[in-house]
């Protein structure tokens, strides 16, 4: 039954970085599926492998890094296995992705609509003045104003909402199947980081899409997404739907983060106020990697890694205080 | 239009500072402590002959009256002042040399510019592999030779030993003069025998010239596109799934040739400050082999106007610099600011 429904299934991803430094274990078998239509939300601390995860699925792992062993199936097909050349013709056209610096993702000597419009040259190949003015067309649907004019604009001359639009704009030209968003709200302010909220929630609606929705902010989780998968430290430790993990956390780990959400919604506040710091993955902890912050580690946490177990049904923990009986999997 | 706005603040820009340049050059080269009457004169001359020099040249003045006559008569007449040593007008002097020595410095420019620019990209685009390690010895052998050197080793190999490349001296063809430039004006001759001669003669001392320049673009053009290729806005283009071609030559590159562009306009000047060796080694018919002369001779207008030539040239080369890097960089013409 799993098949039909998902649109990305990611199977015991593991990425790894050789640095001379040694090699960092970034990625430690993560696992989860999306489905079709679907906002799956991936939260976690700064470090924790959520753009390695990205840029993993996109095959754009960045230098001394290497996917080691796992599965990526887009629709049943494993991406792994694909060659350059048809990971490039999914890329901006199957899988497409928008990142958390719009500033510094925007390249700064091309005005914004040749930017928008690259991926109908390249993946539709439209002419050139056709896809510049479906890019302004585009640009107006994600609410820029003046997209006539803005299109014609360099990214400097935009603020930091509007080159977020922008980018938004440029990962839909070619209704992408996956939408991936590492953070894209970060680095703006919260007014602005709102609409852009709902900008991709209307967006989604309208598009149909599946969106793998990257963040470090419960608030925002709590805004966007159907289900979420909590990573800590290169693993999923806990994944469910939005409610059960609001209402019914299971993992230690999404528990303190939960109770680390800044009063009210209001403040984007980072995470960090959690006791202990994230594990340096060059040589991480044995066992389960949270087991030097647990309140509850137990002697087998630092000796065994726990599995993930299907606690009740769509919701899975991997934590050994909850390996008991419901065991068959 | 911006652009345009852009390029005529720069260009009224050059006014003061060439004003403050000319000021300098003629401070600094009245105010060495040589005694130049004397050395104008010759060893043996009469105390009379060297005064009646002091005279002439107003060298007893106060500074700023110099400055003020020298000053006056640039920019009036645009009169140099006459050579004690050549007894000609510097400015004649200059008009003759200039041409050789310009053609030979823009030879050396492009050759260095043509080069220098696809080893760095092919050097970062092959990083740490064979062609790499070849493109950084050569930028290393560049940067490291002195220029003397280079030359001699470059005449005994293919002059002296191979016997394929004239060593000395810029064409044996007479031809008739238009422009100066020889290679411009034996196409004007319509004489492709006399246009082969002046570019035989033109390698050996172009190379060597070159190569300094060509070393240095070599490094500055590696490391600016490895850090480009490293951008985030490079990463946004392959996750367009552009081809390859297009994020490498046109998002990476664009943006990777600005660090060397900007230091072109400095580069042809210090091209041009080059030939003061080079062509007396090669017996290049030029102002820098002039400007070597007269500076043994303490030749204080011919140095100074030499000076400012090499300076006019060096600000006018970095004026067409500045207006290529904002043809290319649009956050340049708002000057530095954003709006
Ligand atoms: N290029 C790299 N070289 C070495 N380590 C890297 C590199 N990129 C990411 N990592 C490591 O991978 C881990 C996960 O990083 P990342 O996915 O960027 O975290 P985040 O969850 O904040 O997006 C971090 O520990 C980081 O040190
Ligand atoms: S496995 Fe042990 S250390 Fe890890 S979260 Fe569970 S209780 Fe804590
Ligand atoms: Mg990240």
């Amino acid at each position: 039954m799993e098949a039909k429904e998902d649109l990305l299934v990611v199977d015991r991803l593991k990425t790894q970085f050789f640095t001379y430094g040694g090699v960092v274990e970034a990625l430690d078998e993560v696992s989860f599926e999306i489905e079709k239509g679907e906002i799956f939300g991936l939260v976690g601390e700064s470090g924790c492998g959520k753009s390695v995860t990205a840029t993993s699925i996109l095959g754009l792992v960045s230098k001394p890094g290497r996917v080691i062993s796992g599965r990526i199936l887009l629709d049943g097909e494993d991406l792994l296995r694909k060659s350059e050349r048809e990971m490039n013709s999914i890329r901006g056209s199957r899988i497409a992705m928008i990142f958390q610096d719009p500033t510094s993702s925007l390249n700064p000597l091309f005005r914004i609509g040749y930017q928008v419009a690259e991926p109908y040259i390249h993946h539709q190949r439209r002419a050139k003045r056709k896809a510049l003015s479906d890019a302004t067309g585009i640009l107006a649907k994600t609410g820029l104003p003046d997209a006539d004019e803005k299109a014609r604009n360099y990214p400097h001359e935009l603020s930091g909402g509007m080159r977020q639009r922008a980018m938004i704009a440029m990962s839909l030209t070619c209704e992408p199947d996956l939408l991936i968003a590492d953070e894209p709200t970060t680095n703006l302010d919260v007014t602005i980081g709102r609409q852009i909220l709902d900008l991709v929630k209307d967006l989604q609606r309208e598009f149909g899409a599946s969106v793998l929705w990257i963040t470090h902010d419960m608030a925002v989780v709590a805004q966007m997404c159907d289900r979420v998968g909590v990573m800590y430290a290169g693993s999923i430790v806990e994944k469910t739907d939005v409610r059960t993990l609001f209402r019914n956390a299971k993992h230690p780990y999404t528990e303190r983060l939960l109770r680390a959400i800044p009063s009210a919604a209001t403040s984007s506040d980072r995470l960090e106020e959690i006791p202990g710091s994230v594990p340096r993955l060059i040589h991480p902890p044995t066992g389960c990697r949270f087991h030097p912050r647990c309140d509850y580690a137990a002697p087998v946490c630092s000796e065994t890694k726990p599995l993930e177990r299907e606690v009740d049904p769509g919701h899975w923990v991997a934590c050994h205080r909850f390996s008991g009986p419901k065991d068959g999997t | 239009m911006k652009l345009g706005n852009y390029i005529l603040r720069r260009a009224a820009m050059l006014v003061p500072v060439l004003l403050g340049v000319l000021v300098l050059i003629f401070v600094i080269a009245y105010v060495i402590p040589a005694d130049p009457a004397r050395a104008w004169a010759g060893q043996r001359a009469r105390e009379e002959q060297v005064q009646a020099l002091e005279e002439r040249y107003h060298l007893n003045d106060p500074i700023h009256v110099q400055v003020y006559t020298y000053l006056k008569n640039v920019i009036l007449h645009f009169d140099l002042g006459v050579s004690p040593t050549t007894g000609r007008p510097v400015r004649d002097d200059l008009k003759a040399f200039f041409p050789a020595t310009f053609e030979l410095a823009l030879c050396a420019f492009v050759l260095a510019i043509a080069l220098g620019i696809p080893l760095g990209v092919v050097s970062a685009l092959r990083r740490n592999r064979p062609a790499d390690h070849f493109s950084r010895i050569v930028a290393l052998t560049g940067v490291s030779t002195p220029l003397f050197w280079l030359a001699l080793i470059l005449q005994f190999v293919f002059y002296f030993k191979l016997g394929w490349l004239p060593a000395m001296g810029r064409s044996t063809i007479d031809i008739t003069r238009y422009t100066g430039f020889v290679l411009v004006d034996s196409v004007l001759n319509w004489n492709w025998t006399a246009f082969g001669d002046a570019a035989i003669h033109m390698i050996l001392p172009a190379a060597t010239l070159a190569f300094y320049s060509m070393g240095y673009l070599v490094r500055i053009t590696r490391g600016s596109m490895l850090e480009v290729l490293e951008a985030e806005y490079v990463v946004t283009a392959k996750a367009k799934g552009l081809p390859r071609r297009v994020v490498i030559y046109r998002h990476a590159l664009k943006n990777a040739i600005i660090p060397p562009l900007t230091v072109l306009g400095v580069e042809f000047g210090w091209l041009l400050g080059g030939t003061v060796l080079l062509e007396t080694i090669f017996a290049w018919p030029g102002m820098g082999r002039y400007a070597a002369g007269s500076i043994v001779m303490v030749d204080l207008p011919a140095v100074v106007g030499y000076t400012l030539i090499v300076a006019l040239v060096m600000l006018l080369s970095n004026l067409v610099v500045d207006i290529l890097y904002s043809v290319i960089d649009p956050r340049i013409r708002v000057g530095g600011k954003g709006r």
